[in-house]
This record gives structure tokens, sequence and C-alpha cells, in this order.
């Protein structure tokens, strides 16, 4: 195991779409993206560098480092890697068809064994070999045959043992490389050695590593043509996206650059795939088309996209409804809880963090609930497959949230970490009793620990502002009123969605006294305000607040007036990620929205306007705050600085594991 | 066990009321009692044992906060160089002992000693810097911008810490540390790490108030109102670095070591 997953990071070229057997997909480098505290694996889960432009992520470093961790500390790896496998959203082939590897997989546990005789750890063996399973799986989504192709070579490679397998990896890489694979060699017959990774890290050069991609590229060709052509075009959108990137590396960057960049960038689709929220690359139409003939929900793409966005999904928003109603009774391996929520989602019913990531896990326990798991299947894997196809059917109808992605990674993990005794009862019993208390714990309690400490920082006579609508805010304002406390709310709304309108009307309704004004006006009314609360979709781990678009002018101006900005988020919506601007990773919403005012006909100036190839309508939903405007965060942790954010990430993290 | 820890619960909280306004004292207290709890979280079959490790971290913790004066002064030996000119403000025994150990080791440097109304502290630390024959120059409070282009870098100690990484001190500290700031001049804060609360105000007026009555020399009319308040609180940002028992941080570390701690 070890020598496949030093030889694939070793090259530092990716292989995306496909996998061979010899060189498991990226899934190492995957798990590898960031430095590995051993001690706290289930933050390797979400990689660090799901961003999606290469300048923010010095890979080597991180591969190297992880070639090191990755050597002491086995466990962890394959395990979350076996998890993001299988999300990877649009390669999944979702609508039930249970693929023949998959039958593949459930009647062949002598695999184990080999490699469990070697390694000599059993628990790593079993899960290594569990990861190996889940690569192969997917691998098979990514590419229909290559995956059966790969799962009967590997059963064959494999009957002799470790040994065997790390012979055709040796021998791939002695071809291309022969310094680096004596470097490799004594490094696999280590085992679990983890000095010599970082020369061989310097030791591939530019020509190195494009000839030995080459030549991979070649062998895979030989072997089955299918793959050759899935990773011909998936590694040309590689090439293609340096330059189609606006904000390119600088002009003075050599080919190397681009070169490595566009390794990198194989090695971060590789990783995004593998994530819970996913982030395809939209403009890459060989990928969109794929995903398209595994989409459940029909979605036609729109016509005048922005430029700057391509690389964000971007819809035609009206037709996808009716679409997926009249498909109810076509998708029978669809869960009607799942269909439901689905569609909630894509009708806008149910929106803001909290609620989405509730009513996705109150469907997955409706799933865990009428599960039962096929035979000669083991119910972690079989369920968790189950699991990623319908979080790939909520992606379609709507994007995840970065909370949303937390909460998958944390059930995944549960179910991996099922004990093998417990009988399918009691493990479908468990799972419910975790989400039970994962909901209760970290949404239902953490938004009241969060009121408590907020409630003191409101004073009498504060004018406290708020943007949108936060249920937690919301929580916090009704609290404080109830305590008696005196201050008036000044809401700051926004179109399209005009959410604070709903917020006014219920907090009016109890009693408060409010303002409402829209976002234009935040400037005149800032000096007015003593203190600002903001919710979050997410905190990013450079303390940036990933959040409904509108709120970093909101949080701007306030820190323009030396206003305090308070930022209210539970501690399971911080993630490792680091973003520093909105377009990277934002969600497009419909843009009729915006040329539309419901209720006022006479000013429909853009109705004619909106086809025209000269015109294009952009809806962001999500911005991005950075951390200089922002006071304090309000967690269930306490009120931490948005410094701390990666100190809770770091400890939040290790509790994934204590769970 | 817990009867134990009841009971000192009950002592620490007396020991807080003795001085509500002291946030060392308090900060002492909660880390002190985290420990307790930590300790009789752990399973001791045997409650002596339990209780002498108790009383071993209790001296632990006085030997700590004298010798963490010292740790510190030593950590802020590289940031003084001969010919500089230091601008203190305030009566810390721990930026006391920082000048002090300079000045042994035969560094030369002089002092701009603020002077401290109305507690007059800068009359007492000129007093304690004459003695060990450190140039010392006492200036008035509101002549800290007068004098801050000849300064190259401003010592004060804290009254606590706060988890934003700002310091309560003296009131006067958060004037100085925005002129310092705006002049480009470092500001070090010099404090123990039992010092670090777990408070985090947002504006001045955020803190528990801390009154000290100001005795003018002449009687005020009754009309008039005197801003009473003891102690403010400086923001993180004016802050170039904490010299602490812990070592030389930054102050986003402190929330760091907060949680580490607390969580």
């Amino acid at each position: 195991m070890d020598a496949r997953r030093a030889t694939t990071t070793v090259p530092r070229v990716r292989q995306v779409g496909f996998f061979t057997p010899n060189a498991p997909p990226a899934q190492p480098s995957r798990t590898h993206s960031f430095p590995l505290d051993s001690s706290s694996p289930p933050l390797s889960n979400s990689p660090v560098n799901n961003s999606l432009s290469p300048v923010m992520i010095p890979p080597s470093r991180h591969l190297s480092d992880n070639l090191v961790h990755r050597a002491t500390s086995p466990l962890p790896v394959p395990e979350p890697s076996a998890f993001r496998r299988p999300i990877r959203s649009h390669h999944v082939a979702v609508v039930g068809s249970y693929n023949p590897t998959e039958s593949l997989l459930g009647s062949s546990p002598p695999l184990a064994s080999p490699s469990s005789r070697v390694i000599g750890d059993g628990e790593f063996s079993e899960e290594s070999s569990a990861g190996w399973f889940r690569r192969s799986n997917s691998a098979k989504f990514a590419s229909s045959f290559s995956g059966a192709f790969d799962l009967t070579s590997v059963k064959s490679s494999e009957t002799g043992g470790f040994h065997q397998v790390k012979k055709p990896v040796v021998a791939q890489l002695k071809e291309e490389k022969s310094g680096a694979a004596a470097v490799v060699e004594p490094q696999i017959n280590k085992g679990l050695s983890s000095s010599s990774t970082k020369p061989l890290k310097e030791k591939t050069t530019k020509a190195e590593r494009r000839a030995l991609q080459e030549a991979q590229r070649a062998a895979k060709a030989a072997a089955k043509d299918m793959t050759v052509s899935v990773g011909v075009s998936t590694s040309k959108p590689v090439k293609k996206q340096p330059a189609q990137k606006k904000d390119a590396p600088p002009p003075a960057s050599s080919i190397a650059v681009s070169d490595r960049k566009g390794v990198e960038r194989s090695m971060e689709k590789e990783r995004r795939k593998d994530i819970p929220a996913p982030r395809m690359q939209f403009d890459d139409k060989s990928r969109v088309e794929k995903a398209k003939k595994r989409a459940v929900v029909n979605q036609s793409e729109a016509r005048n996209r922005v430029e700057l966005f391509r690389h964000l999904p971007q819809y035609e928003h009206g037709t996808q409804l009716p679409d997926l109603e009249s498909k109810f009774f076509q998708l029978d391996p669809m869960h009607p809880a799942v269909y439901k929520v689905g569609l909630q989602y894509l009708a806008g019913d149910i929106s803001g963090g909290n609620a989405r990531c509730i009513a996705m896990l109150q469907a997955f326990q409706e799933v865990i609930k009428d599960y039962s798991t096929p035979p000669e299947k083991s119910l972690t894997r079989d369920l968790t497959a189950k699991i990623s196809s319908f979080v790939s059917f909520f992606t379609e109808c709507r994007p995840l949230s970065m909370s949303m992605g937390n909460t998958i990674r944390f059930l995944k993990s549960r179910i991996a970490k099922l004990p093998l005794t417990f009988s399918e009862s009691e493990a479908k019993a468990s799972l419910c009793a975790d989400i039970d208390r994962f909901i209760n714990e970290k949404i239902v309690l953490a938004d009241n620990v969060i009121i408590q400490h907020a409630v003191t920082k409101i004073m009498d006579g504060d004018v406290l502002l708020t943007y949108g609508s936060s249920c937690v805010v919301e929580m916090i304002l009704l609290y404080a009123h109830e305590l008696g406390k005196q201050f008036r709310v000044v809401i700051v709304d926004s179109r399209p969605k005009l959410k604070g309108q709903a917020l006014l009307r219920r907090l009016v309704g109890k009693g408060l006294s409010c303002t409402y004004t829209h976002i234009n006006a935040v400037s005149y009314i800032m000096h007015e305000v003593t203190r600002v609360f903001l919710g979050s979709s997410s905190v990013l781990s450079n303390g940036t607040v990933y959040s409904r678009v509108g709120t970093a002018c909101v949080a701007m101006v306030a820190h323009a007036f030396h206003v305090p900005v308070l930022i209210c988020c539970e501690a399971y919506k911080f993630h490792e990620r680091v973003l520093l601007d909105s377009i990277c990773s934002n969600e497009l919403g419909d843009p009729d929205a915006l040329s539309k005012v419901p209720g006022r006909m006479d000013i429909n100036y853009l109705d004619d306007l909106t086809n025209k190839d000269n015109m294009q309508l952009l809806n962001l939903m999500y911005d991005a705050t950075p951390s200089e405007y922002v006071s304090m965060i309000i967690t269930d942790y306490g009120m931490i600085p948005p410094t701390s954010v990666p100190v809770i990430v770091r400890e939040y993290g290790r509790e994934y594991l204590w769970i | 066990m817990m009867e134990l820890e009841i009971e000192l619960k009950k002592a620490s909280d007396s020991l807080k009321l003795w001085d509500a306004t002291s946030i060392s004292l308090t900060a002492g207290c909660d880390l002190f009692m985290r420990y307790v709890t930590r300790t009789s979280a752990l399973e001791y079959e045997d409650f002596n044992s339990a209780k002498s490790r108790l009383i071993e971290r209790a001296e632990k913790f006085g030997e700590i906060s004298c010798k963490a004066r010292r740790i510190i002064a030593m950590l802020s030996q590289d940031f003084i160089f001969d010919g500089c000119t230091i601008m203190v403000h305030g009566f810390s025994r721990v930026v006391l002992e920082v000048l002090k150990t300079a000045a042994q080791s035969k560094k030369l440097f002089r002092v701009f000693c603020t002077e401290g109304r109305p507690d007059r502290t800068g009359l007492r630390l000129s007093n304690e810097l004459a003695k060990l024959d450190v140039p010392v120059k006492l200036l008035i409070d509101s002549a800290v911008a007068y004098t801050m282009d000849d300064v190259d870098m401003v010592f004060v100690g804290a009254d606590g810490v706060v988890e934003s990484g700002g310091i309560i001190n003296m009131m006067g500290t958060y004037q100085m540390a925005l002129v310092a700031h705006s002049m480009n001049k470092p500001v070090y804060v010099a404090a123990e790490s039992y010092k670090f609360a777990r408070l985090y105000p947002l504006d001045q007026k955020d803190m528990a108030p801390a009154l000290r009555p100001i005795d003018f020399g002449v009687p005020i009319p009754s009309k008039v109102e005197v801003e009473t308040s003891a102690r403010d609180y400086t923001p993180p940002q004016y802050l170039t670095l904490l010299f602490t028992d812990l070592g030389v941080l930054t102050p986003s570390v402190v929330s760091d070591e907060l949680i580490q701690l607390y969580l």
C-alpha cells in the first residue's frame, strides 16, 4: 500500500479521472494535501487546499510533509480518502444501479488477508484494503470499465501479497526515474519508514515528470482504450485551465511553473473530487458532459454566463423542479425522504446553513432506518456508497454548503467507525443516535451557548445592526429582549431575496423596536449603531467569514465607523480551507431574479435584454469577509478572535476522533 | 475530592471578592481552579496523593509567578539595545525587573517615565530607577505625544491580558499605545501567563468598572462629573509583542493558549 502511495505522489503527476491498479488514484495525495498532524487524522478529511487556485497552495511542501506523515500514521490515511472517493459527485453512478464491481468488492474479503499478513497491523490493513476497494470503486465511477479491470487486475496481483504489488509499481517508476526509484524502493521495503521522501521530490524535474506522465498515459492506452480517452480529455482541461484562469501566475512564470500548476491543478481536482462539497470546474466541457450524463436532475445551463464565474455551475432556473417532479416515480433507488429534501433545496424552501444541515441529517436518519444490507455486502461500505449517492443528488439540487460538507464527513466517519461486531440493527440504532447527538450537541446546544455568550455583549441603550436573516442572531435578539434589555434593532436587507423582511415581521411581532433599511443605506445608518451581529455560513482558517452576499459590505462599513462586528457561528461550520476572495468558491443564483422585481411590472427595463450577448447577469449568493473587519467570533467554544479559528479546528477536529 | 473542589471554589470566590477589580487575581484563581478540576477528573484512587499533587502544584504556582518575572526579564534583554530610549507607563514590577536586569548587564539606555496620575506611579518608578543609576526623565501624562519622537520603544506591564490579545492596564496605556502605533514605535507588554483571562472587551466600556477617586487638590463643584475609571483596554492591533514566561508571543497567541488551557 505504501509503495503505491509513494509512487503516485512522488512523480506528482496526477492521472485525472482514472486509476491503474499499480498507481492508485490520487487518494494519497489528496489526503496529503496539507501538513498532516498525525494526531488529528480527521482533519485530513477536509483537504485544506480545496481552493481552486493553485496560487494558494504550495503543494510540494504538503506532499513531502505528508509523505513523511503518511508513513508514520498509516491508519487515518486510507480511511478519509475512502470516504472522499465515492462522494466525488458527478462521477458517481447515482441512479441505483449498483456497479458490478461492488458485488466483486463485496465478495472478496480474502483480499484483506495478504495485506494484513504483510503489514502486520490488522486494523490498518483492513482499513487500507477497505479504502482500496473504495478507490477501485470510485475508479469505476470515473471511467466505467476501468474500475472493473483495475479490481480484477488488483485481485490477481495482490494474491501474492504486498511485495508482489510493489513490483509493478516500482518497475514503472524505474523506467522513468532511476534515481528516484532507488530511493523509493528502500522506502517501500522499509514499509513504514519515513525518511527519504524529500530528496524524492527534488529529483523529479519537469522533464522527468512529463516523461513519466506520457509513459503512464501510453501504458494505460495499451491496457484500456476507454481510460485513455477519459484520461486525455481530463488531462486536457488541466492544461487548459492555466490558460483560462484570469489571474494567472505572474507572466514571468516559466513553463515549469505552469506545468507544475497544471499538475497541481489536476491534483487539486483529485482532491476536490473527494471532498464532501465537491467543487467541479464547470468550465471544463467534457467533465460537465460526463456529469450531466450521470445526473439525476436534468439541468440546462444558463446561456449568458459571466466569464469570471464560469467555473461555477449555473443552470436555468425554473425548469429543474417540474423535471424532477416528473421523474419521481422513476427514481427507485432514491429514498423518498432524500427526494423530498432535495426538492425543498431546489425550490428554496429550506435555506440557511443550520436548516439545511438538519434537514439533510434527518433525511439520512430515515435512510438509515429503512436501510437493510444487501446480501454479500458489508454495511459500512454499502451504506457509505448510498450516502454518497444521495449527497451527489443534493449537490445537483443545490451545491452543498461547507457546513454540510463537515456534517457529511462526520457521518461517514461514524459509519466507518462502527465496530464490526455490531449487528445490523445495532449499527443502525447507533448511527441514528449519533446523528441525533450531532444535531443536539453541535447545533441546538451550540446555539444556546452562543446565545448565552452573546447577550453578555448587549447593554442597555444599544443599537444593534443585523444583516439578512440569521437564525442564531434572531435567537440572540429575542433572548436579550426576554431578559429585559433595552435596545433597538436595525435590520439591513438586500435584494433579491429580501430575507430581512421575514425577520422584521417576527421581531416586531415579539415587541422589539426595529428599523428596516436596504444595504445601500448602510453607511447612512451606521453612525447610530453600537454593535453589529452577523451570522455566517462558514468561517475559514484564516479568519475569513463566508456568508450571505452583502455581509462583507456591512462589516466593512462597520469597521470604518469603529463599530464592533460580532460573528455568531457554531463550531461545526469551521473549515480548514482558506479563501482569499469571493470568486474561487461561490454559488450562482438565478440571474432572472435580478432583472425582475416581484409586484412591480412597470420597472421591467431588463425584460428584453436578458438574452443579449453583451448582457450578463450575475447573482452571487456568498461573499468572503476578511478577518480584519471581524472583532470577535462567538461560537459554542466561547468568544474567540478570528485568528483563533484554526486553533478551534485543530481542537475540534480532534474531538471528531473522540466521538 | 469533590468536597475539596467545592471548598477550594469557595476560597477562590472569597479571594476574588476581596478585590473585585483585579483581573490578575481572578485569572490566577481561575487557572488554579482549572487545574484542580483537571486533576480531580483524573482518577486517583488515593485521595491523599491527589491532595499532595494539588499542594505541590500550588507551591509550584507561587514559584512560577516569582520565576516568571526573571524569565520575562531574560527574554526581553534581546530587545533592549545600547543607546535606546524606553518609555514606561505605570508601575509594574515585571517591567522594573526587565529594566533592572538590563541595567545590571551594563546596557546603556534611558527611560522616559510618565507621571501616572492619580497613583503617582511615575514617581515611584523613577525612584527605583534612580537607585539603579539609569537616567530617567519624568513627563506629565500629556507629554507622551510630544516626546514620542525620541522614543525607541514603549514598555508596559499589564493588569490582565484578554482573549483578543489586548491588555487591560492603568489608565493612559491605550493613549500611549495609540500614539506609539501612529508613529511606528513598537509597544511591548511584559505579563506573566497567569494574567491571561477569559475576558473579551469590545470597547472601553465593556469591562467591569474599576473606579479610583481622583484628588485634584482643589474642591470640585458638585455639578461636575469626574471620570474615575482606573484602567483602560488596549486592543491587540496596537501591541507588537507580549513577553511572557511562555515565551515571546504575538497577541493572537493568547487566545490559542487560553483555548488549550480551558478546553
